[in-house]
């Protein structure tokens, strides 16, 4: 029922095929990239399909707005080409379906903040930044009702995602919100890039949660001292569905006084925190996954930054020990915020 | 006969007396039940209590005093609360208070119990001494009785009549008048504050208390209150609330914090002294508060702070909790929680066991003298720390 | 009044011996699904000396003696089948010894494991023992008294095996020593001395182990637990096969269980991977995952969960709460790894056959000569017919074990016989023997592994 919305014809005539010539992982010339690309759009086997490490940045290379990186999830499906073992997938499948009851729906007046499947971290939305917001999915019994389900998308599973994101939207449209603000950049993406793209309709406004705390900090200026902190931003892969909204790293920072570190592996450049990588079937994945965050994780340091700041919990949860390691501090992008305005972080 | 009334039965089933309510924070060993460490016997345990007042409120059990000197042996202190990892942990001690409700119902109660219970409701407070004697404490202070100053001051029973915290009132008092804090007490006109009471298990006296309590508070217009035990404090935070009794409420230590980052404390003289902390249940595992008294501490010079091996969350109650201060159910042993507590703070090598609590005050202080550890250590409150 | 209950007072202090309902009570029910055994009485020992006296007592008075540690065993095997007194030897908790150089420690057998745990965490970091997965309330005594086995198994084996001496308190009631302790030299051999240890996996019912040397081993500072999954349950021999050749774990786990709906089906194992330094870990990792399991990884049938996870030490398990009904009991047994597929498949049966979600765990004891196979079933403590489900399904699967060449761990009466139905009869009667030869009046733990023919 949900199709996805890909013209063929835009990359025919596409003359750069960014989405694979940049790709950071695969090495591809422009003239293999152009023979795979319609490989893939014919539904012919391609050693892209086989070697992508599903990091979602095609869809930000992409100039014209199609989507390369949905279309390569959807063409692993349909040949099998899974990026993962399948006990994970049969796992990872399992791990959305919610079995704890029924979740309590109230309605929001205002706008709401949208944990997803991150109740566990309601702590983080305390204090005056997120006041006037309503949490939505804070108990995590019942959160994996609310659950995008876009991750699916490192796991070859297009159709799962069409299976059950319809139900997610009218459980979220059930509280009646006009607005929400995602907790997570996956929740956010899924509501302004992979619904429309598949046909989905979404009945609230979602607002990405960088743009509302720039724009609550700005409210909030006065209280703000400046941090004085050399940072770095560790880019979550569901970012690139959202790369308008990128812009908004940095203002935040210059609105709060965190300098953010010129390094290599920033921006359109960002590496991916091989959380998924490690797993994925590929000969080598794990020692791949490794020596891409020891990269990522040098380049950092190189830059001298103090500071590493998370958006994904999931990237937090892969790198952050490893950052720690090195000394330097991991902190959601949220916490850094309040301590610039004073307030005591989680 | 079965209890239907009993509040708890839809969860008291799910205990599975796994003990690991028995250990502190750092697992350091399986005595840090109180009551448990003081006896040592299944039956004293958490689980063990949840399963007999089970079987009791079932009809398996019959009522016997032992029955109910096991349930009023728990002192409330809630390491198990602390501790347990199942769902309903946060209601454990509410089950233990719940069958004291019952046992009062059918006035099946412990002689001390029945005596504490009945001073407050003749006297206004456990010790049976008369109301007038209430402001003896104050006697030769510039402490003056509450007429709209900014605070009130509320000492609680422990802090007006026993004469070892009444050295601790006489304290706070002198320090509040140092820093030029605006506050009053209530000297004969001041009852109970009703915490224990509730612990107890006995709601209709606790409410006759907290009602009167707040009339007299509202109609002085007391807005915002400093009180001396963190029992009140408790009290005054969780229980007044519900009667619709809302005031500003503060620990002591959280005001003394407070003045000394102020620096409106600040020629205190300088103490050359090892100290280390015993946290009291109703300020630290009951209202979380584990840094005030340590600030407080730590800005003082010369003291160096050193901590004993269960501290905060993982404090060993001195057994005071629950009446127990009065009752005396844990007393009378080497295993009774405050001894065990005294030797561990002896332990530390310090020289100071500094309390928040008029109750851990008299408690740990009788503790240190039976161990004979008097010519090394003394028990002083904070209160008296400052004021020395 | 009473004449043990005051000889009892007499021994352990008013404040420690009871015949009041409300002990017998607590004393007459294990956490598990065993009917209520009451004792006469209760009473808490303080020392060895003390435990003479009252097995002294119990002898001339006829009056049966149980053992009694955390009471954690489950399977009723600390309830007073006949009873007599229950001793419980939680006061017993000292820690007597321990020699770093040497690796022991030596221990009152009332000892909690979780004391020793943060013993040895506060003052010999590089220092472990094997720690069971029970509540850290299990005493060492009791683990040992049923061959337990905690989180060194798969390098060093049962916890009983892990034994450098002993000292027992006799069913006639003299104090005796085994290993080299009992010949004044330090206690850190069982070993080579003639084997006459005949108290572990007894249930104490051939006598009361006072005090314990156990071995201690090398505790690395980075410890970190990392999982593997496959769906086929079939392939969990050969993968424990190969990581134990491989050896770079410290404990094999692998384990599925129908809630939450992720895990159902789906096989786990869990690696503890512990090192000193990041390099000693990677290089682990790197034999392991990039090594043994690659081939899986790549053919799509086994994949890498999740890795670096934190230990907990100890282990906290909210099992008994999976029915928010307080309660959940397992069958053990000692299986070879070839069984793995066969006792999920047919534990699943037998869960679903009673309605109770199923929970299957085997932890590799060894370079996988053996397995602690467990099959747990919850039940709600409020509701007699989840508790009889659960008795019901715990009794089929003892006979399942037996089915399936096992042996039943920790067996209850129900399970004992069934094994001792099938003992080669000399040995049957050489057990029987040594039981009448050590406990001539049969006051220790009577019921248990009692040979009646
Ligand atoms: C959630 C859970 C997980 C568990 N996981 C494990 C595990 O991973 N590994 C494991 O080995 N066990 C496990 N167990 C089983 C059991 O809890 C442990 O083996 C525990 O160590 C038993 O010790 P205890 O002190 O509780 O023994 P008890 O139950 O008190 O006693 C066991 C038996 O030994 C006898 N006994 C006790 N002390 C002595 C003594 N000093 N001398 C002689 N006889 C004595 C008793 O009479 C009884 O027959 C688990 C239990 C639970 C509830
Ligand atoms: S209160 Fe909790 S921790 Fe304590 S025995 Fe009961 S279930 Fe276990
Ligand atoms: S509140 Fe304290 S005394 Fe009461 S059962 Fe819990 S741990 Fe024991």
């Amino acid at each position: 029922m949900f199709q996805l919305k890909f013209d063929e014809t835009k990359c025919f005539a596409c003359e750069t095929n960014d989405c694979l010539t940049k790709c950071q992982y695969l090495k591809i010339d422009p003239d293999t990239a152009k023979i795979e690309i319609k490989k893939i759009i014919n539904k012919k086997d391609s050693f892209v399909l086989h070697e992508c490490v599903t990091c979602y940045a095609c869809e930000e290379y992409c100039p014209t707005g199609n989507h390369p990186f949905y279309l390569i999830v959807q063409r692993q499906e349909e040949l099998n080409i899974l990026p993962l073992p399948d006990p994970l997938i049969k796992r990872g499948i399992r791990i959305g379906i919610p079995f704890r009851g029924e979740p309590d729906i109230q309605e929001i007046k205002g706008p709401a903040l949208n944990l997803g499947v991150f109740s566990s971290l309601a702590t983080l939305t305390r204090g005056k930044l997120f006041e006037g917001l309503t949490l939505m999915s804070a108990d995590s019994r019942k959160m994996f009702h609310y659950f995008c389900q876009l991750m699916y998308l490192h796991f070859g599973r297009i159709s799962v995602i069409n299976e059950r994101l319809e139900k997610i939207i009218e459980t979220i449209a059930a509280h009646k919100v006009k607005e929400v603000v995602h907790f997570h950049d996956e929740c956010y993406g899924t509501y302004t890039s992979y619904a429309p793209a598949f046909g989905f309709a979404v009945p609230f406004k979602s607002i990405h949660l960088f743009e509302y705390l720039y724009n609550r900090l700005k409210e909030l200026k006065s209280e703000i001292k400046p941090l004085n902190f050399k940072v770095a931003y560790q880019r979550p892969c569901s970012s690139r569905l959202s790369s308008d909204k990128y812009q908004f790293v940095d203002k935040i920072f210059d609105l709060i006084g965190a300098e953010h570190v010129k390094r290599e592996y920033v921006g359109e450049n960002a590496l991916c925190c091989g959380g998924t990588i490690l797993g994925q079937k590929k000969k080598g994945s794990r020692q791949f996954s490794l020596d891409l965050q020891k990269k990522n994780i040098d380049d950092m340091q190189r830059a001298g930054a103090q500071i590493c700041v998370f958006n994904c919990p999931a990237c937090m949860q892969t790198i952050g020990k490893p950052v720690a390691k090195k000394g330097m501090m991991p902190v959601f992008m949220s916490d850094l915020c309040r301590l610039a305005i004073g307030e005591k972080t989680s | 006969m079965t209890r239907t009334a009993y509040k708890y039965n839809d969860i008291i089933h799910r205990c599975f007396r796994c003990g690991y309510c028995k250990f502190p924070t750092n697992w350091d060993d399986v005595n840090n039940c109180p009551a448990y460490a003081r006896f040592r016997l299944e039956s004293y345990s958490a689980g063990g209590r949840l399963w007999l007042i089970r079987a009791w409120v079932n009809g398996e059990l019959e009522w016997t005093e032992h029955l109910a000197k096991i349930v009023y042996a728990c002192a409330a202190c809630k390491n198990c609360v602390e501790k347990c990892p199942l769902s309903f942990s946060d209601e454990i001690v509410n089950m233990v208070i719940a069958a004291k409700n019952e046992m009062v119902e059918l006035g099946l109660l412990p002689a001390p119990v029945k005596s504490f219970l009945k001073n407050i409701q003749l006297h206004g407070n456990p010790y049976g001494i008369s109301a007038k004697k209430r402001s003896q404490w104050m006697e030769g202070t510039r402490v003056e009785t509450y007429s709209n100053q900014e605070f009130l001051y509320y000492v609680g029973c422990e802090g007006s009549y026993d004469t070892r915290a009444q050295q601790a009132a006489r304290a706070l008092g002198e320090l509040l008048l140092k820093a030029g804090v605006s506050f009053g007490v209530l000297g004969k006109k001041e009852i109970t504050d009703g915490n224990e009471v509730g612990m107890m298990g006995e709601d209709g006296l606790l409410e006759w208390v907290v009602e009167k309590n707040i009339k007299q508070f509202k109609e002085l217009g007391v807005k915002k209150i400093i009180t001396l035990s963190p029992h009140s404090y408790n009290a005054f935070k969780s229980i007044y609330p519900k009667f619709d009794g809302k005031f500003e409420v503060f620990h002591y230590t959280q005001i003394l914090s407070d003045l000394m980052k102020k620096r409106k404390l600040s020629d205190l003289k300088e103490i050359q002294k090892k100290v280390t902390f015993h946290d009291p249940c109703f300020l630290g595992r009951w209202n979380k508060d584990y840094d005030s008294p340590r600030n407080v501490l730590k800005s003082l010079k010369g003291i160096t702070l050193v901590e004993m091996e269960r501290n905060k969350k993982g404090a060993l109650c001195c057994g005071g909790g629950g009446g127990n201060f009065y009752t005396d159910i844990l007393g009378g042993s080497e295993d009774s929680p405050a001894r065990i507590r005294a030797r561990e703070a002896a332990d530390t090598g310090a020289e100071i066991l500094a309390v928040a609590c008029p109750n851990c005050l008299t408690m740990l202080e009788d503790a240190v003298k039976a161990e004979r550890l008097d010519d090394k250590l003394i028990v002083q409150d904070i209160s008296e720390i400052l004021a020395i | 009044m009473d004449a043990v209950y005051q000889a009892l007072v007499k021994i352990v202090g008013e404040d420690y011996a009871s015949n009041r309902p409300e002990e017998l009570f607590t004393y007459s029910k294990d956490l598990g699904t065993s009917e209520p055994k009451f004792p006469d009485y209760v009473a808490a020992p303080k020392t060895a000396e003390e435990v003479q006296k009252i097995i002294l007592l119990a002898n001339k008075k006829k009056v049966p003696v149980v053992p009694l540690g955390g009471g954690m065993s489950l399977a009723g095997l600390a309830l007073p089948l006949q009873g007599g007194i229950a001793l419980d030897l939680k006061r017993m908790d000292q820690i007597i010894e321990l020699n770093e150089k040497a690796r022991y420690v030596v221990v009152e057998a009332g000892i909690s494991n979780g004391k020793l745990t943060a013993y040895l965490h506060k003052h010999y970091p590089h220092l472990m023992h094997s720690e069971p997965g029970a509540p850290p309330a299990a005493t060492i005594g009791g683990n040992i008294a049923i061959h337990g086995q905690g989180d060194m198994a798969h390098p060093y084996g049962f916890n009983s095996d892990m034994v450098n001496g002993m000292e027992v308190v006799l069913p006639t009631g003299e104090i005796c020593k085994f290993g080299s302790c009992s010949i004044g030299s330090g206690w850190y051999t069982l070993h080579p001395l003639p084997d006459i240890g005949l108290f572990l996996g007894w249930n104490g019912s051939t006598g009361i182990i006072t005090k314990i040397s156990l071995r201690l081993f090398p505790c690395k500072k980075i410890r970190e637990m990392d999982l593997f999954v496959v769906e086929d349950e079939g392939l969990i021999p050969d993968l424990l096969y190969e990581l134990t050749h491989v050896g770079m774990a410290e404990d094999l786990i692998a384990f599925t269980s129908a809630i939450p709906p992720f895990m159902d089906g789906v096989h786990h194992i869990s690696m503890n991977i512990t090192g000193d330094t990041e390099e000693e870990m990677e290089f682990k990792r790197h034999l392991l995952l990039d090594g043994k399991l690659a081939r899986y990884i790549q053919d799509g049938t086994g994949g890498i969960g999740a890795v670096s996870q934190d230990i907990q030490r100890p282990q906290i398990s909210k099992s008994a709460d999976w029915k928010k009904g307080g309660g959940f009991e397992y069958v053990g047994s000692i299986m070879p790894v070839t069984a793995y597929p066969e006792c999920y498949r047919r534990g699943a049966e037998i869960s679903t056959r009673h309605n109770i979600p199923y929970t299957v765990l085997g932890r590799v004891i060894g370079s996988a000569h053996a397995m602690m196979f467990s099959w747990s079933y919850a039940f709600n403590r409020a509701d007699p017919e989840t508790v009889r489900h659960a008795r019901e399904a715990l009794h089929e699967t003892d006979s399942l074990v037996l089915e399936l060449g096992g042996t039943i761990w920790k067996p209850a009466v129900f399970g004992q016989k069934l094994m001792m139905d099938r003992m080669d009869s000399n040995t049957l009667q050489m057990m029987k023997k040594v039981k009448n030869l050590l406990d001539p009046n049969g006051i220790m733990n009577p019921g248990n592994w009692e040979v009646n023919e």
